[in-house]
Protein backbone atom coordinates (compact mmCIF):
# COMPACT_ATOMS: atom_id res chain seq x y z
CA UNK A 1 0.00 0.00 0.00
CA UNK A 2 1.36 3.42 -1.19
CA UNK A 3 1.20 6.40 1.62
CA UNK A 4 1.21 8.79 -0.49
CA UNK A 5 -1.79 11.12 -1.85
CA UNK A 6 -2.73 11.73 -5.02
CA UNK A 7 -1.85 15.45 -4.80
CA UNK A 8 1.03 14.38 -2.94
CA UNK A 9 2.07 12.11 -6.25
CA UNK A 10 0.86 15.23 -8.52
CA UNK A 11 2.91 17.85 -7.09
CA UNK A 12 6.08 19.28 -8.81
CA UNK A 13 5.12 16.90 -12.16
CA UNK A 14 3.92 19.65 -13.88
CA UNK A 15 5.71 22.99 -14.58
CA UNK A 16 3.64 25.22 -12.48
CA UNK A 17 5.38 28.68 -12.01
CA UNK A 18 8.94 27.79 -13.29
CA UNK A 19 8.20 26.56 -16.93
CA UNK A 20 10.07 29.43 -18.40
CA UNK A 21 12.61 29.46 -15.94
CA UNK A 22 15.43 26.53 -18.29
CA UNK A 23 14.52 28.89 -21.49
CA UNK A 24 14.88 31.83 -20.10
CA UNK A 25 18.42 30.78 -18.56
CA UNK A 26 18.76 29.33 -21.65
CA UNK A 27 18.92 33.22 -23.50
CA UNK A 28 20.47 34.89 -20.33
CA UNK A 29 23.35 33.06 -20.66
CA UNK A 30 23.12 33.35 -24.99
CA UNK A 31 23.34 36.84 -24.15
CA UNK A 32 26.07 36.74 -21.71
CA UNK A 33 28.05 34.54 -23.78
CA UNK A 34 27.90 36.82 -27.41
CA UNK A 35 30.74 39.10 -25.81
CA UNK A 36 32.26 36.89 -23.59
CA UNK A 37 33.01 34.08 -26.98
CA UNK A 38 33.95 37.00 -29.10
CA UNK A 39 36.55 38.35 -26.15
CA UNK A 40 37.78 34.68 -26.12
CA UNK A 41 38.36 33.96 -29.93
CA UNK A 42 40.66 37.38 -30.17
CA UNK A 43 42.47 36.86 -26.86
CA UNK A 44 43.45 33.34 -28.33
CA UNK A 45 44.06 34.37 -31.58
CA UNK A 46 46.49 37.62 -30.16
CA UNK A 47 48.02 34.47 -27.87
CA UNK A 48 48.89 32.41 -30.90
CA UNK A 49 52.20 30.56 -30.39
CA UNK A 50 52.65 32.25 -27.11
CA UNK A 51 54.96 30.72 -24.26
CA UNK A 52 54.11 29.76 -20.89
CA UNK A 53 55.04 33.34 -19.60
CA UNK A 54 52.95 34.90 -21.97
CA UNK A 55 50.21 33.12 -21.21
CA UNK A 56 50.79 33.74 -17.42
CA UNK A 57 51.10 37.47 -18.06
CA UNK A 58 47.87 37.67 -19.68
CA UNK A 59 45.96 34.99 -17.57
CA UNK A 60 47.53 36.89 -14.24
CA UNK A 61 45.73 40.44 -15.02
CA UNK A 62 42.45 40.98 -12.84
CA UNK A 63 40.62 41.76 -15.50
CA UNK A 64 41.00 38.29 -18.15
CA UNK A 65 40.50 36.15 -14.75
CA UNK A 66 37.10 38.07 -14.36
CA UNK A 67 36.12 37.59 -17.67
CA UNK A 68 37.85 34.07 -18.07
CA UNK A 69 35.25 33.00 -14.61
CA UNK A 70 32.19 34.74 -16.15
CA UNK A 71 33.16 32.72 -19.82
CA UNK A 72 33.17 29.66 -17.87
CA UNK A 73 30.34 29.65 -15.85
CA UNK A 74 27.81 30.93 -18.99
CA UNK A 75 29.03 28.17 -21.26
CA UNK A 76 28.71 25.39 -18.76
CA UNK A 77 25.21 26.67 -17.39
CA UNK A 78 24.15 27.14 -20.91
CA UNK A 79 25.93 23.96 -22.17
CA UNK A 80 24.40 22.09 -18.94
CA UNK A 81 21.07 23.51 -20.28
CA UNK A 82 21.26 22.61 -24.03
CA UNK A 83 21.87 19.08 -23.41
CA UNK A 84 19.05 18.47 -21.36
CA UNK A 85 16.91 19.53 -24.56
CA UNK A 86 19.19 17.56 -26.47
CA UNK A 87 18.63 14.55 -24.32
CA UNK A 88 14.67 15.18 -23.97
CA UNK A 89 14.39 15.03 -27.78
CA UNK A 90 15.96 12.07 -28.62
CA UNK A 91 16.81 9.74 -25.38
CA UNK A 92 14.38 7.17 -23.91
CA UNK A 93 12.86 5.68 -21.99
CA UNK A 94 12.77 8.15 -19.16
CA UNK A 95 15.08 6.80 -16.63
CA UNK A 96 18.16 6.91 -19.54
CA UNK A 97 17.81 10.54 -20.02
CA UNK A 98 17.58 11.60 -16.30
CA UNK A 99 20.29 9.33 -15.90
CA UNK A 100 22.21 11.27 -19.10
CA UNK A 101 21.11 14.48 -17.68
CA UNK A 102 22.67 14.58 -14.06
CA UNK A 103 25.82 12.76 -15.55
CA UNK A 104 26.22 15.49 -17.74
CA UNK A 105 25.09 18.25 -15.25
CA UNK A 106 27.66 16.47 -12.33
CA UNK A 107 30.63 16.37 -15.06
CA UNK A 108 30.07 20.22 -16.27
CA UNK A 109 29.88 21.27 -12.73
CA UNK A 110 33.18 19.33 -12.15
CA UNK A 111 35.02 21.24 -15.39
CA UNK A 112 33.62 24.86 -14.56
CA UNK A 113 35.13 24.32 -10.76
CA UNK A 114 38.21 22.92 -12.08
CA UNK A 115 38.40 25.70 -14.44
CA UNK A 116 37.85 28.50 -11.81
CA UNK A 117 40.32 27.21 -9.69
CA UNK A 118 43.00 27.10 -12.34
CA UNK A 119 41.92 30.65 -13.12
CA UNK A 120 42.17 32.03 -9.77
CA UNK A 121 45.53 29.81 -9.03
CA UNK A 122 46.97 31.78 -12.06
CA UNK A 123 45.93 35.20 -11.09
CA UNK A 124 46.60 34.71 -7.13
CA UNK A 125 50.44 33.00 -8.36
CA UNK A 126 51.09 36.44 -10.59
CA UNK B 1 -6.05 -5.51 -32.85
CA UNK B 2 -4.81 -3.95 -36.15
CA UNK B 3 -2.30 -1.11 -35.93
CA UNK B 4 -3.27 1.53 -38.24
CA UNK B 5 -0.50 2.07 -41.04
CA UNK B 6 0.38 6.25 -40.29
CA UNK B 7 2.82 8.49 -41.67
CA UNK B 8 5.39 9.51 -38.79
CA UNK B 9 6.28 12.83 -38.86
CA UNK B 10 8.44 14.87 -39.92
CA UNK B 11 9.57 12.16 -42.72
CA UNK B 12 13.17 13.59 -42.57
CA UNK B 13 14.07 11.47 -45.82
CA UNK B 14 11.27 12.88 -48.38
CA UNK B 15 12.32 16.43 -47.27
CA UNK B 16 14.34 18.55 -49.48
CA UNK B 17 17.07 19.92 -47.45
CA UNK B 18 16.60 24.11 -47.10
CA UNK B 19 18.77 26.57 -45.86
CA UNK B 20 16.59 26.95 -42.86
CA UNK B 21 16.54 23.30 -42.07
CA UNK B 22 19.99 22.79 -42.31
CA UNK B 23 21.02 25.52 -40.43
CA UNK B 24 18.76 24.61 -37.49
CA UNK B 25 19.96 21.11 -37.26
CA UNK B 26 24.00 22.79 -37.41
CA UNK B 27 22.81 24.89 -34.79
CA UNK B 28 21.97 21.60 -32.83
CA UNK B 29 25.05 20.24 -34.19
CA UNK B 30 27.50 22.74 -33.45
CA UNK B 31 25.90 22.65 -29.70
CA UNK B 32 26.83 19.35 -28.76
CA UNK B 33 30.41 19.81 -30.46
CA UNK B 34 30.87 22.75 -28.70
CA UNK B 35 30.16 20.79 -25.26
CA UNK B 36 33.12 18.45 -26.20
CA UNK B 37 34.70 21.01 -27.08
CA UNK B 38 35.06 22.30 -23.71
CA UNK B 39 37.41 19.55 -22.61
CA UNK B 40 40.41 21.16 -24.64
CA UNK B 41 39.48 24.53 -22.47
CA UNK B 42 39.35 22.54 -19.59
CA UNK B 43 42.82 20.75 -20.27
CA UNK B 44 44.49 23.91 -21.54
CA UNK B 45 43.44 26.13 -18.41
CA UNK B 46 44.70 23.20 -15.66
CA UNK B 47 47.58 22.67 -17.59
CA UNK B 48 48.43 26.47 -17.22
CA UNK B 49 48.04 26.17 -13.82
CA UNK B 50 49.54 23.48 -13.18
CA UNK B 51 52.83 23.98 -14.68
CA UNK B 52 55.23 25.03 -17.35
CA UNK B 53 56.11 21.41 -18.87
CA UNK B 54 52.02 20.50 -18.53
CA UNK B 55 51.47 23.77 -20.21
CA UNK B 56 54.34 22.84 -22.69
CA UNK B 57 52.27 19.40 -23.42
CA UNK B 58 49.01 20.96 -24.28
CA UNK B 59 50.20 23.62 -26.35
CA UNK B 60 52.25 21.12 -28.75
CA UNK B 61 48.79 19.25 -29.10
CA UNK B 62 46.84 22.04 -29.94
CA UNK B 63 49.93 23.27 -32.04
CA UNK B 64 49.76 20.23 -33.75
CA UNK B 65 48.63 19.57 -37.54
CA UNK B 66 45.27 17.58 -35.86
CA UNK B 67 45.31 20.20 -33.06
CA UNK B 68 45.21 23.18 -35.45
CA UNK B 69 42.43 21.11 -37.64
CA UNK B 70 40.40 20.50 -34.32
CA UNK B 71 41.12 24.39 -33.17
CA UNK B 72 39.91 25.24 -36.80
CA UNK B 73 36.84 23.55 -36.67
CA UNK B 74 36.33 24.38 -33.33
CA UNK B 75 36.79 28.24 -33.69
CA UNK B 76 33.93 28.01 -36.35
CA UNK B 77 31.61 25.63 -34.61
CA UNK B 78 31.77 28.69 -31.59
CA UNK B 79 31.20 31.26 -34.13
CA UNK B 80 28.72 29.98 -36.10
CA UNK B 81 26.52 28.79 -32.85
CA UNK B 82 27.21 32.05 -31.69
CA UNK B 83 25.62 34.22 -35.26
CA UNK B 84 22.73 31.80 -35.40
CA UNK B 85 22.37 32.08 -31.72
CA UNK B 86 21.98 36.05 -31.87
CA UNK B 87 19.53 35.12 -35.36
CA UNK B 88 17.27 32.91 -32.29
CA UNK B 89 17.66 36.30 -30.03
CA UNK B 90 15.94 37.89 -32.44
CA UNK B 91 13.24 35.40 -33.31
CA UNK B 92 12.78 35.37 -29.68
CA UNK B 93 12.55 39.45 -29.37
CA UNK B 94 9.74 38.26 -31.93
CA UNK B 95 11.35 39.64 -35.29
CA UNK B 96 12.52 38.33 -38.82
CA UNK B 97 9.81 35.49 -39.33
CA UNK B 98 9.45 36.56 -42.90
CA UNK B 99 10.26 33.47 -45.79
CA UNK B 100 12.63 35.72 -47.38
CA UNK B 101 13.96 37.45 -44.31
CA UNK B 102 14.65 33.97 -43.12
CA UNK B 103 16.61 32.84 -46.09
CA UNK B 104 18.42 36.12 -46.24
CA UNK B 105 19.62 35.70 -42.40
CA UNK B 106 20.33 32.43 -42.85
CA UNK B 107 23.01 32.83 -45.17
CA UNK B 108 24.00 35.88 -43.80
CA UNK B 109 24.84 33.87 -40.38
CA UNK B 110 27.02 31.63 -42.61
CA UNK B 111 28.94 34.12 -44.69
CA UNK B 112 29.59 36.12 -41.34
CA UNK B 113 30.08 33.05 -39.46
CA UNK B 114 32.63 31.51 -41.77
CA UNK B 115 34.30 35.58 -42.28
CA UNK B 116 34.88 36.03 -38.87
CA UNK B 117 37.11 32.42 -38.57
CA UNK B 118 38.97 33.67 -40.78
CA UNK B 119 39.72 36.86 -39.28
CA UNK B 120 40.85 35.42 -36.60
CA UNK B 121 42.64 32.26 -38.11
CA UNK B 122 44.73 35.15 -40.27
CA UNK B 123 44.89 37.55 -37.31
CA UNK B 124 46.55 34.43 -35.33
CA UNK B 125 49.34 33.68 -37.67
CA UNK B 126 49.88 37.05 -38.24
CA UNK B 127 50.37 37.14 -34.87
CA UNK B 128 53.19 34.21 -35.02
CA UNK B 129 54.80 35.88 -37.63
CA UNK B 130 53.42 34.44 -40.72
C1 LIG C 1 28.86 32.03 -28.07
C2 LIG C 1 27.67 32.41 -27.78
C3 LIG C 1 26.47 31.49 -27.77
C4 LIG C 1 25.21 31.89 -28.11
C5 LIG C 1 24.78 33.29 -28.56
C6 LIG C 1 24.35 30.72 -27.99
C7 LIG C 1 22.99 30.73 -28.22
C8 LIG C 1 22.16 29.65 -28.11
C9 LIG C 1 20.72 29.67 -28.22
C10 LIG C 1 19.86 30.91 -28.49
C11 LIG C 1 20.27 28.40 -28.05
C12 LIG C 1 18.83 27.94 -28.08
C13 LIG C 1 18.50 27.37 -29.41
C14 LIG C 1 17.11 26.81 -29.49
O1 LIG C 1 16.23 27.23 -28.75
O2 LIG C 1 16.92 25.92 -30.33
C15 LIG C 1 21.43 27.56 -27.84
C16 LIG C 1 21.40 26.20 -27.66
C17 LIG C 1 22.48 25.43 -27.31
N1 LIG C 1 23.77 25.85 -27.07
FE1 LIG C 1 24.42 27.73 -27.33
N2 LIG C 1 25.10 29.65 -27.57
C18 LIG C 1 26.40 30.08 -27.42
C19 LIG C 1 27.48 29.30 -27.01
C20 LIG C 1 27.43 27.95 -26.67
C21 LIG C 1 28.53 27.17 -26.17
C22 LIG C 1 29.94 27.70 -25.88
C23 LIG C 1 28.05 25.88 -25.99
C24 LIG C 1 28.74 24.64 -25.47
C25 LIG C 1 29.80 24.59 -24.75
C26 LIG C 1 26.67 25.87 -26.40
C27 LIG C 1 25.85 24.76 -26.38
C28 LIG C 1 24.52 24.76 -26.71
C29 LIG C 1 23.71 23.57 -26.75
C30 LIG C 1 24.14 22.15 -26.44
C31 LIG C 1 22.42 23.99 -27.12
C32 LIG C 1 21.18 23.11 -27.30
C33 LIG C 1 21.02 22.82 -28.77
C34 LIG C 1 19.62 22.50 -29.16
O3 LIG C 1 18.70 22.52 -28.34
O4 LIG C 1 19.44 22.25 -30.35
N3 LIG C 1 26.31 27.15 -26.80
N4 LIG C 1 22.58 28.34 -27.86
Amino acid sequence: MAVRTPIGRARGLGSAKEGTHHWWMQRVTAIALVPLALWFVASVASMAGADYVAMRAWAGQPITATLLISLIVATFYHAALGMQVVYEDYVHPHWVKVVFDIATKLVFFAFAVACIFSILKLAFAA
Amino acid sequence: MVARERPLSPHLQVYRPQITSVLSIVHRLTGVALCVGTLLLVWWLVAAAAGPDAFEAAQGFIGSIFGRLILFGWSWALLYHLCNGVRHLVWDAGYGFELDTLTRSGWLTLVVSIGLTLIAWIAGYAMMGG
